[in-house]
């Protein structure tokens, strides 16, 4: 019952995406009032179809109907609540249907927000959403179908994947990657649209931009929360590995940090229209190509599922979005004319551009090194994949230039800019970079290129930090009160030039915790056998003994360590082996100990009887990640506030940096 | 736009000289990516594949998937040391290790070993992995290794890390 009803959802929302996809690129190529009103109604039809499929699967995860399919793969009474809501998007039939459900509300949003604006782009963009709506409804039809009946009944079915079952970020970082990924479909629609109408005028730039950076949000917070699983879990005592599934959420990301900078340039200077269009799709692109390298198989991780038929599926989607992006691109890309020119490369906007050089250099880096293995066993049958020292020598001086670009970019005012003007703006943050770098030294830091993170990091603090607070100063150097100034410097008029200040603040933290955890961290493995210590990085660690403890859906032996540090008891750590009902090898669940300058990890490899192996690493700054990649998502969402509406106009070569309101 | 016509010719001579220079830039970039991606290659290979590859095994970093060979284990309990071997159908290899081994490591166990053939004829090992999968199977008794399972194993990304 519950699964025929899905089923014929799933089936009306084919239809419907498909019919409005056709009506909408009519009355787009028709100009139609009327076909517009229709197609915004297939819009929130989609959605609304979405919506209930997902609730009755939901439905039917929570009454343990083991008739549906879905629910006979990953449902099980043995798991607690939390576990079967969540299992909606632990495995791939429902994670399609999830995605689909993320589209639909974000197309039916997008719809609602514009239904009275932008009436010569809003048919194009509804219909290349439909028609993406269309594939994804089509696949939860067909080849991903949760829907099926299963016969006969089960009584009982194995429950998730125990590695997700394992942490409770599993509640909050697939939702924020979907709404990352899927959200990407927003901008391409608009980007397909400005394409298909040839026009590109200042007024749609601020809907393509906060389509943008509403998903670009998510997906950073998703990357975070991504690598912080790893750290918390997989025991492995790291949070990136440059593998193929971490690389898929990083390519959009890349592409998408790009276009959001060029797109910066193009509202204030009226050229790159034509390139940052191309990012955007570029983008979209990326996303698919991430499903389909995380879901078809391809590479094997806890993302993909099982053997799926879907792979095939979605890379003929992949080469039919690209066929479309490349033919719209080559017929229209002429028709999004420039209203300017850039002046001199030396320049706020010249810094833009070598932004986006890198940013690219980096996209292209990543994406070489993750897809050169699939063609290697595409062409010559053999297997291989691309080592960890490949990433790691061709991002790091990258990422390092970007940060260099981040410190000296917003210190430049833009257009023309005379000697003095710059070394005025470049000088004195260096005394900042300085003081960053010496701290380090004396702290122990050695290796070149933290050295080198340290200078530029201080150096981008410094600029990053004078930005922020300039308008506020301008404002009570004219003689404002405090108060006033400020709330509308940073928080109204002044918005999304703070917000994408706020963005920098958190993105040089990042830099600097990157590079100081990664080159800082010392480890050791020991086997330790009950009542004796070892001592490393400055703690003593005491294995007390190990405890079983036994919860429905998993046995745990706990191991107990005291810490202690120059005999003075710190605190007690327990990492954990967990042996879940039907899997045979156990999943150890590490314990942290966070203090503000370091992370102290323990992870046990094996226990018998009285010995434990255990892994014991010593990572400083790490945690400052997680808080410093919140602060660039918080900044995101300040920038991304409406603001009360202005229009933009083309600045004037001789504008000084200080009035620039675009920065996000 | 309306600029003279001395100007456009310039704009031109610009344009091609900036997309001379992205050309340039995009070359430079494929040499140098091609050579790093060559120099840190991660073989997948089986016994057989490794003795197969002859010299060109010595140096690569090879992820080595097989059975751990019935009465080879030695050093189980201490820290560093430990040594095996392992099997497919038609080849064997001397494996060492230096690392706590996971909890599941015995023997007749499917394996993945990351590390280096070393030319004193023993595998060095970096890391160890034990064959296991994200699908729920009931354990069979006395299971032999899944071809499968290994190759899904070797492709792995979780867990064989540093």
């Amino acid at each position: 019952m519950t699964a025929t009803l899905g089923r014929f959802l799933i089936l009306a929302s084919v239809l419907v995406s498909t019919t409005g996809a056709f009506i909408a690129y009519a009355a787009g190529a028709k100009r139609s009032p009327q076909g517009l009103k229709w197609s915004q109604r297939f819009a929130y039809a989609f959605a609304g179809l979405m919506v209930l499929a997902t609730g009755v699967m939901e439905y039917a995860l929570i009454t343990h109907d083991f008739s549906v399919q879905y629910v006979a793969h990953v449902g099980s009474t043995q798991v607690p609540l939390w576990v079967t809501i969540v299992s909606l998007w632990s495995s791939l039939e429902g994670s399609i249907l999830f995605w689909g459900f993320i589209l639909g509300i974000y197309i039916a949003g997008t719809t609602w927000v514009n239904r009275n604006q932008h009436q010569e782009y809003m048919p194009f963009a509804i219909g290349t959403w439909l028609s993406c709506g269309a594939f994804f409804s089509f696949l939860i039809a067909g080849p991903a179908n949760p829907f099926l009946s299963v016969s006969p009944v089960p009584l009982d079915g194995p429950g998730p994947n125990p590695l997700l079952q394992n942490h409770l970020l599993m509640i909050i970082h697939p939702p924020m990657l979907y709404l990352g990924y899927v959200g990407m479909t927003i901008p391409f629609g608009f980007a397909a649209a400005a394409l298909l109408r040839g026009r590109l005028g200042q007024s749609f730039l601020r809907p393509l931009r906060a389509s943008l950076l509403l998903p670009w949000v998510f997906l950073t917070i998703a990357i975070m929360l991504g690598g912080w699983w790893a750290y918390e879990v997989l025991g492995w005592g790291g949070y990136w590995a440059w593998d193929p599934v971490e690389n898929a959420s990083l390519l959009p990301w890349l592409t998408a940090t790009a276009a959001l900078h060029s797109a910066i340039v193009m509202e204030r200077r009226g050229v790159l229209k034509g390139w940052t269009v191309t990012l955007i799709q570029a983008s979209f692109l990326l996303t698919i190509l991430g499903t389909f390298m995380t879901r078809s198989g391809v590479f094997n991780s806890v993302h993909s599922f099982t053997q799926s038929s879907i792979g095939p599926t979605i890379l003929v989607f992949l080469a039919a979005i690209l066929l479309f992006s490349v033919v719209l691109l080559a017929l229209r890309i002429d028709s999004l004319e420039s209203e300017g020119r850039i002046e001199s490369a030396v320049s706020r906007e010249g810094m833009f551009l070598v932004n986006n050089l890198f940013f690219v250099v980096f996209t292209f880096t990543v994406l070489v090194g993750t897809v050169f293995p699939l063609v290697v066993e595409a062409v010559k049958g053999k297997q291989m994949s691309v080592g960890r020292p490949y990433f790691d020598a061709m991002v790091v001086p990258v990422g390092t230039a970007l940060l260099f670009l981040l410190g000296v970019g917003p210190a430049l005012p833009w257009g023309k800019v005379s000697r003095k003007e710059m070394l005025r703006a470049l000088l004195p943050p260096l005394i900042t970079g300085a003081i960053v770098l010496i701290i380090g030294y004396v702290l122990g830091v050695r290796n070149a290129w933290t050295l080198v993170t340290l200078l530029f990091g201080g150096y981008a603090a410094h600029v990053t930090f004078a930005q922020m607070w300039l308008p506020l100063r301008q404002r009570l150097k004219k003689g404002d009160s405090f108060a006033p100034a400020l709330i509308d410097t940073q928080l109204r008029r002044g918005r999304r030039r703070f917000g994408g200040y706020v963005v920098h603040a958190g993105a040089v933290i990042v830099f600097v915790a990157i590079a100081v955890s990664s080159t800082m961290r010392t480890q050791e493995e020991v086997t330790l056998t009950r009542g004796q210590s070892t001592t490393f990085a400055g703690y003593t660690v005491t294995f007390l003994g190990t405890e079983e403890r036994t919860e429905p859906h998993r046995q745990s032996t706990i191991a107990r360590f005291n810490i202690s540090k120059n005999g003075q008891p710190v605190t007690t750590m327990e990492p954990r082996m967990n042996q879940y009902a039907a899997m045979r090898e156990p999943v150890g669940t590490p314990a942290v100990h966070s203090t503000i300058g370091r992370d102290y990890y323990l992870s046990i490899m094996n226990i018998q009887g009285d010995q434990v192996g255990l892994l014991i690493i010593n990572m400083p700054m790490v945690g400052w990640i997680w808080g410093a990649v919140l602060l660039m998502g918080a900044g995101g969402l300040i920038a991304l506030i409406p603001m009360r509406r202005r229009t933009y106009v083309v600045v004037p070569e001789s504008a000084p940096a200080i009035d620039d309101e675009a920065i996000a | 736009m309306t600029e003279p016509t001395a100007s456009d010719a310039m704009r031109r001579k610009t344009r091609l000289f900036m997309i001379g220079a992205f050309a340039a830039a995009i070359a430079a970039f494929l040499v140098i990516a091609y050579g790093g991606i060559s120099k840190n290659l991660v073989y997948y290979w089986t016994p057989t594949d490794l003795h197969a590859a002859g010299n060109k095994a010595y140096g690569a970093t090879i992820r080595l998937g097989g059975m751990v060979a019935p009465h080879s284990v030695k050093g189980r309990n201490g820290v560093s040391g430990l040594e095996f071997d392992v099997k497919d159908a038609t080849g064997i290899v001397h494996v060492k290790s230096s690392g706590v081994p996971p909890q599941m490591f015995r023997e007749n166990i499917g394996v993945v070993v990351e590390g280096t053939m070393t030319r004193s004829g023993y595998f060095q090992c970096n890391r160890l992995m034990v064959s296991h999968n994200n699908e729920y199977r009931a354990p069979k008794a006395g299971h032999a290794v899944n071809k499968d399972e290994l190759q899904k194993l070797m492709k792995s990304t979780e867990g064989l890390k540093d």
